[in-house]
């Protein structure tokens, strides 16, 4: 039943990206400034919105670890698979949407990167929770989770202080395209594109998530046995 | 200050007076990084007044690092830690022991660059000279109070002291950014350091705050 409900899902998801791909490419009509090249905001924002989701659903699960690592550890092992689950995905949306970016800036700013604020903070909150996964994988045993939950709230702290410092500092990111001042906003034609990438990219972060969270709760399972395992022998 | 706290810092001072290895490896790497950036980037007129804040600001991270990976590993001997595990004292006066002593070494050894710093980069100050006063100690203390953390929580992986620098140096960034940006301005006198002297302090604050609160949590892990 539940790999029944996984396969629907995962089939509905697909649909919901050969759609999105469809409307991205397709029906969205061209940039009035930019051209083709603005296309790939299609790619480019959902891959964020759904890295920054994850994030924040890794930096709850490293405070639920810590809350519950002594009254429930079976709670605790759930938010420690949720955190590491969030972190590893978010991990590879942050690569997309580093990787796109500059693709774009190429053709639309004729360079690849800039040291903006907006682009600054983005690259240290990937560097920060790629040294996560490094922690998680050169520490080992029980107290690993621990440690592991205090840098992802470290990490965590660390966003907006940089984001600030880097307000401050420079800044060359197009201003927010929804919610921003004058010449803000997307035309309605190109909206519908977007909300449904965002909607599939999204479908599609859950699926992973979901199937990485349910392999560490296997592995966290099997190391258990083993432990349990080796008492008794 | 409590007697827990004096006696962590009398016997990490006693220690380092003993053989002063932290201090010495620390002067002469932090004196080499200074001298290779002087041929990597040719620093001369006003060029070297523009990246001097940077380059003794990065000095300073990469030497203060051999002396954090110290920081613990004295206390793995012996079983010293599975003793201060045990101590009734709390474990954050350790951490703020620590600390406190390694910023004392890092202050030492920036006291000490300084005049060779000033050599080498042929640098005048054009801007307010005291005020690095207060972004230096500012952001040596934001260094080392993050340092002396990680340096605890990577202490029991594989690897550790690598691991150190990999998840100090990403976290570190913004109180980089700010000393950077901050002994620039002093140095070549153009802009006003005052926001991100204010931004070291908010990023101290924040930081040793956490850490002592969670000090316990990685201090007792397992």
């Amino acid at each position: 039943m539940k790999k029944l409900a996984i396969g629907l899902y995962a089939a509905v998801t697909a649909g919901l990206m050969v759609w999105g791909y469809y409307q991205a490419i397709y029906v969205a009509p061209n940039d009035a400034m930019q051209g083709e090249i603005f296309r790939i905001i299609y790619y480019h924002v959902p891959s964020f919105a759904t890295a920054f989701t994850f994030f924040s659903i890794s930096f709850l699960g490293s405070i639920g670890y810590l809350s519950f690592r002594r009254s429930r550890p079976e709670w605790a092992q759930m938010a420690d698979a949720w955190a590491l689950a969030g972190a590893e995905v978010g991990v590879v949306f942050c690569s997309v949407g580093l990787t796109t970016g500059p693709l774009w800036a190429r053709r639309a700013w004729g360079i690849w990167w800039t040291w903006d604020a907006r682009l600054t903070t983005t690259l240290v909150l990937w560097l920060i929770y790629v040294s996560y996964l490094l922690l998680r994988r050169f520490s080992a045993g029980p107290q690993m989770q621990t440690l592991a939950a205090v840098l992802g709230i470290f990490g965590a702290l660390d966003v907006p202080i940089v984001y600030m410092a880097n307000r401050w500092w420079r800044t060359q990111h197009p201003a927010p395209v929804f919610g921003g001042g004058e010449g803000s906003g997307m035309d309605p034609s190109m909206v519908g594109a977007l909300l449904w990438n965002m909607l599939a990219w999204f479908a599609w972060g859950a699926l992973i998530l979901v199937l990485r969270y349910n392999v560490e709760r296997k592995q966290q399972k099997i190391d258990e046995a083993e432990a349990t395992a080796a008492l008794n022998a | 200050m409590t007697r827990a706290l004096w006696t962590h810092l009398v016997k990490d001072l006693r220690i380092e007076w003993r053989s002063l290895d932290a201090i010495i490896s620390m002067l002469f790497f932090s004196g080499l990084v200074v001298v290779l950036f002087s041929i990597a980037f040719d620093p001369r007129g006003a060029f070297s007044q523009q990246i001097a804040g940077g380059v003794l600001c990065v000095a300073t991270m990469f030497a203060s690092v051999s002396a954090l990976n110290q920081a613990w590993a004295r206390e793995i001997r012996h079983q010293v830690m599975d003793a201060q595990r045990m101590a009734p004292a709390p474990g954050a006066e350790l951490l703020l022991a620590k600390v406190i002593v390694n910023f004392l070494f890092v202050s030492i050894v920036q006291v000490a660059l300084a005049p060779f710093f000033f050599i080498f980069y042929n640098l005048h100050i054009a801007g307010q000279a005291w005020l690095l006063l207060l972004v230096l100690p500012l952001g040596t203390w934001a260094l080392v109070s993050n340092g002396v953390f990680f340096a605890a929580l990577a202490m029991s992986s594989r690897n550790r002291e690598l691991l150190l620098s990999l998840i100090l140096f990403p976290i570190f960034i913004p109180a980089l950014l700010a000393m950077v940006q901050a002994t620039g301005a002093i140095f070549t006198g153009e802009s006003d350091p005052m926001l991100w002297i204010k931004l070291l302090l908010g990023y101290d604050i924040i930081f040793t705050t956490v850490s002592l609160l969670l000090f316990d949590v990685v201090f007792h892990a397992e």
